[in-house]
């Protein structure tokens, strides 16, 4: 059952990383995802120290606003003449260390461990369990995973469209009155919901990873958003239950691996991909030389 | 709707815009009439992409106020459509022509509404009209330049408006889809919808508008092609930058930039 519940774990952290992760690697916003990966961590703080216990709900609403506010700044500074990568990486940063500060001085009261914030320990999700409705083997973490993965569902599935013509063209959106800005920090609200959800599981760093590899894999693959979707949930996946049993074979960091095996798929998609692969542009490139020789 | 019709399709009234305290359009104040063809004129940095934007609130405005059939902007959306510079976009986004065409329909199906096979009737049709149907699942980035501002005009198509907005759709294409675009905004002209068009080729100016507007952060002048687009204006909107110029009023311009 342990083997059964880790991977459970990672297969929905990979789902809802695989949905957000194509939309972040569209809009061009994968360091947004890790800006925002870095600095709920003063949120997950000041959560837990209100609330004094690691209960999650506590920390998912106060690191969800953490994550906003990140964007926020991140905009505020762009529009007023810092340039784009400087203003990430002041805000993540500056918003990390207060988190770093905030867990030492808080170290000897609270039991809330650095490494585990940072890299997450999977492999211990099947110890912490909790009673729903009577219903009390089913990990914690696999609880407020799913209730993640059924948000993203909910709200990515009504406004997909929405979602999709502000990723391609956000001026027109705006143009034919749909609210860009609105869907903006809903889909940043989601990131940093997911980011927290999964940071007990895989950790705040490893969620970059799965946010964004599978996604960039994925855009590799296909020209269809909604396959490209799908394809970035499975990759995401395959990453958590091939990560999981060579983590077992390796003895190894189970989080690690599944982020590994994702920059693995990721190499493979780059290669061979039959559309955007490396190979397959190689083979057009001789073609055409040859049907040029053969014209002079 | 009908009894607002009276109104002019827009109404601009003071508007300013600034990027850093440095204004870029100063105190515009005109309206453009019904069923024309309209072309906005200027050199490089005059404003023209700007004033477009802040049209349609896509960038904020210092001062003014802008009125569409004679109401709020905001209450009149469904009107308008609006054809960004092709650069504008991502063409390696992970989708196809018709999709991209589609797209203009979002605006009239609400918040919830998906779009269906009627609006992808719609789209299908709008490809035709722009000759482009055989291409309606092709990949966007695998289409010329020229196809794919064959697209976005299909898309403008497709959102039904009665007031466009259209960036430099000449820029960048083959002189086959420049004949498309011309013979399409003569159509949209005969069905009594107006088209403000940002320009850069004086030579084609008279030949394509029957209005025109000069803007070099103020506006020079506003008025019917005949009227307007004449050498001292010009000189005056274009400075000194202005080479080559007519025989008679206004007439062979070359190099202009």
């Amino acid at each position: 059952m342990t083997d059964f519940w880790i991977i459970a774990t990672g297969a929905l952290v990979a789902i809802s990383c695989g949905i957000l992760g194509c939309f972040l690697v569209l809009r061009k916003m994968s360091l947004i995802g890790d800006a925002i990966s870095h600095s709920v961590l003063p949120g997950i703080v000041i959560a837990f120290m209100i609330s004094g216990s690691r209960d999650s709900l506590a920390m998912l609403l106060g690191a969800s606003v953490v994550g906003l506010i990140t964007v926020f700044l991140i905009q505020i500074f762009q529009q007023s003449g810092v340039q784009a990568d400087a203003s990430i990486g002041v805000v993540f940063t500056a918003l990390f260390a207060v988190g770093v500060v905030l867990v030492s001085l808080n170290a000897r009261q609270v039991d809330l461990d650095l490494d585990c914030v940072l890299f997450g320990e999977i492999a211990y999700v099947h110890w912490n369990t909790i009673d729903v409705l009577g219903i009390d083997y089913i990990p914690k973490a696999v609880w407020i995973l799913g209730f993640t993965v059924a948000v993203i569902f909910v709200v990515i599935g009504l406004f997909y469209k929405q979602f999709k013509i502000c990723a391609f063209d956000p001026a027109m959106a705006l143009a034919c009155g749909i609210p860009v800005a609105l869907f903006h920090y809903l889909l940043m609200g989601l990131v940093s919901m997911t980011t927290v959800a999964s940071f007990e599981s895989v950790g705040a760093i490893l969620v970059v990873g799965m946010l964004i590899v599978p996604a960039a894999t994925a855009y590799l693959l296909t020209e269809r958003l909604s396959v490209m979707i799908v394809y970035s949930v499975l990759i995401g996946i395959t990453c958590a239950v091939l990560g999981y049993y060579s983590a077992a074979w390796l003895d190894a960091s189970i989080a690690g691996m599944m982020v590994t095996v994702a920059g693995a798929l990721f190499v493979l998609a780059f290669i061979f991909s039959p559309s955007h692969g490396m190979l397959a542009r190689l083979i057009k490139q001789r073609k055409l030389a040859v049907l040029h020789s053969q014209v002079s | 709707m009908k009894q607002t019709r009276h109104a002019s399709p827009l109404t601009v009234t003071g508007l300013t815009v600034a990027y850093q305290k440095k204004p870029v359009l100063r105190n515009l104040t005109f309206d453009v009439p019904e069923g024309k063809l309209i072309g906005i004129i200027g050199p490089n940095g005059a404003g023209k992409s700007t004033m477009i934007k802040a049209i349609l609130g896509l960038l904020p405005k210092v001062s003014g106020e802008v009125q569409i059939y004679g109401k709020p902007y905001a209450e009149m959306r469904k009107l308008i459509g609006y054809v960004p510079q092709r650069e504008s976009v991502d063409w390696d986004f992970p989708t196809n022509a018709l999709d991209v065409v589609m797209m203009g329909r979002y605006g009239h199906l609400g918040w919830f509404k998906r779009p269906g096979a009627n609006e992808r009737e719609i789209a299908l049709d709008c490809l035709n009209k722009v000759g482009m149907a055989d291409y309606a699942h092709r990949q966007i980035s695998q289409l010329s330049g020229g196809q794919q501002q064959r697209v976005f005009l299909a898309r403008a198509l497709a959102q039904n408006a009665d007031l466009y907005f259209m960036d430099e759709p000449f820029v960048g294409v083959d002189a086959m889809t420049e004949k498309a675009i011309i013979s399409l905004l003569n159509e949209l002209k005969a069905q009594g919808k107006t088209v403000l068009v940002v320009h850069h080729d004086l030579a084609t100016v008279k030949e394509y508008f029957d209005w025109v507007m000069l803007l070099n952060v103020e506006l020079i002048a506003n008025g019917p092609t005949e009227l307007v687009f004449t050498k001292s204006l010009l000189h005056e909107t274009y400075g000194g930058k202005l080479a080559v110029f007519d025989q008679e009023d206004g007439a062979t311009l070359v190099g202009a930039r």
